[in-house]
């Protein structure tokens, strides 16, 4: 009776992350593939493959380096190179996911194949509404969301690839620029540790200033530099306030 | 060279893109799985990965493409900053700061004729 009661309950988790697709979040990263769609179009690469893309790949610029290396005319190991260098990122925002995620049973192979649906909209969405679930719900509630999300912006693809419209430029600037300011409130509302804050803050200075010294490296370089420095300011702080407390 | 229908296509897409895309997911499972929810080191990850997210942020604020790559630099950084200032002004609300930043970009984007 217990065991089917949680079954039912997981379901009900699983409900409530694709529910998810109805949020603020959901809507922008579609807004984000109606544009991507017109650069494929243009790009000359059939709907089928952009709707296989989707699916694979799934982190959007990720996506967009792809295609251009596709445009480009360079060789699978260039492009394969080009990718792997945009997608480090995936790494540290997986594995500061997976402590929040996981519960005291959820196999690794679970793990592993779920991840594949982290891209920065899920991880921002994840990060901010997975501890408002009871832990051993949670992995049911990431799944929900997230297969929800790649499915729905692969039929997305599949259907408004034939009628890409250019929109009129103010709404094109707006829609382009809904992504970063949505993150930026997001992250810094859904906080819950001191470092987020600092961290923020280093990593919108160090991109800039990497992409000035090593534009080949600079999210990476702002990444490790300014995470590892806002992580010892922020202990330093910590420290100070507990040897003054 | 033109872009493959048949088959190719789909190994190219496969190997270049999901691979180099998910092989950094699993490590980040196998490296996330030896953290612990309470460990300084995870306090160390996250702020990586929150920095890493931050500098993309600031590249899509800084060098966008498409329309807002002609638009003006102040005007952008100067919506966000509006943005940011209803944010702390008005509660901490998400909807907020986005809805003033948007506004702070639409308004400027006409009145310079877009």
């Amino acid at each position: 009776m217990k065991r089917e009661e949680d079954e039912q309950s997981s379901l009900a988790w699983f409900g409530k992350g694709m529910r998810g697709i109805f949020s603020l979040p959901a809507f922008i990263l579609m807004l984000s593939f109606v544009g991507f769609c017109s650069l494929t179009a243009q790009a000359g690469i059939p709907v089928e493959q952009v709707v296989f893309m989707v699916g694979m790949v799934w982190a959007l610029p990720a996506k967009v380096i792809l295609v251009s290396s596709i445009m480009s005319g360079a060789g699978l190991a260039t492009a394969f190179l080009a990718v792997s260098l945009s997608s480090v990122r995936l790494m540290p925002m997986v594995a500061a996911l997976i402590p929040e995620l996981r519960g005291s049973r959820t196999p690794t192979w679970l793990l592993l194949l779920l991840s594949h649906f982290v891209a920065i909209t899920a991880w921002v969405f994840a990060m901010e509404k997975v501890p408002q679930v009871p832990r051993e719900r949670r992995v049911a509630f990431f799944a929900g969301f997230g297969i929800t999300l790649v499915a729905a912006n692969m039929l997305l693809v599949a259907v408004i690839y034939h009628f890409v419209a250019d929109f009129p430029p103010i709404v094109a600037g707006c829609l382009f620029f809904l992504t970063p300011v949505y993150f930026l409130a997001s992250i810094w509302h859904s906080a819950r540790h001191p470092v987020v804050y600092v961290a923020l803050l280093f990593g919108l200075a160090g991109g800039p200033l990497f992409y000035w010294l090593l534009p080949e490296f600079d999210i990476l370089l702002a990444g490790l530099v300014g995470g590892t420095l806002a992580w010892l300011v922020e202990r330093l702080w910590r420290r100070r306030k507990e040897v003054g407390a | 060279m033109t872009w493959h229908d048949g088959w190719w296509a789909y190994v190219f897409i496969a190997i270049a893109g999901w691979l180099a895309t998910d092989l950094w997911r699993w490590l980040g499972v196998l490296a996330g799985n030896r953290l612990r929810d309470d460990s300084e080191a995870l306090n160390w990850v996250r702020a990586v990965a929150t920095a890493l997210v931050a500098a993309v942020i600031a590249k899509l604020i800084l060098y966008p493409t498409g329309v807002l790559e002609q638009s003006p630099l102040w005007l952008r950084a100067g919506a966000v900053a509006l943005g940011a200032a209803a944010f702390f002004l008005f509660g901490r609300k998400p909807a907020i700061g986005i809805a003033t930043a948007i506004a702070g970009l639409a308004v400027g984007l006409w009145w310079l004729g877009f």
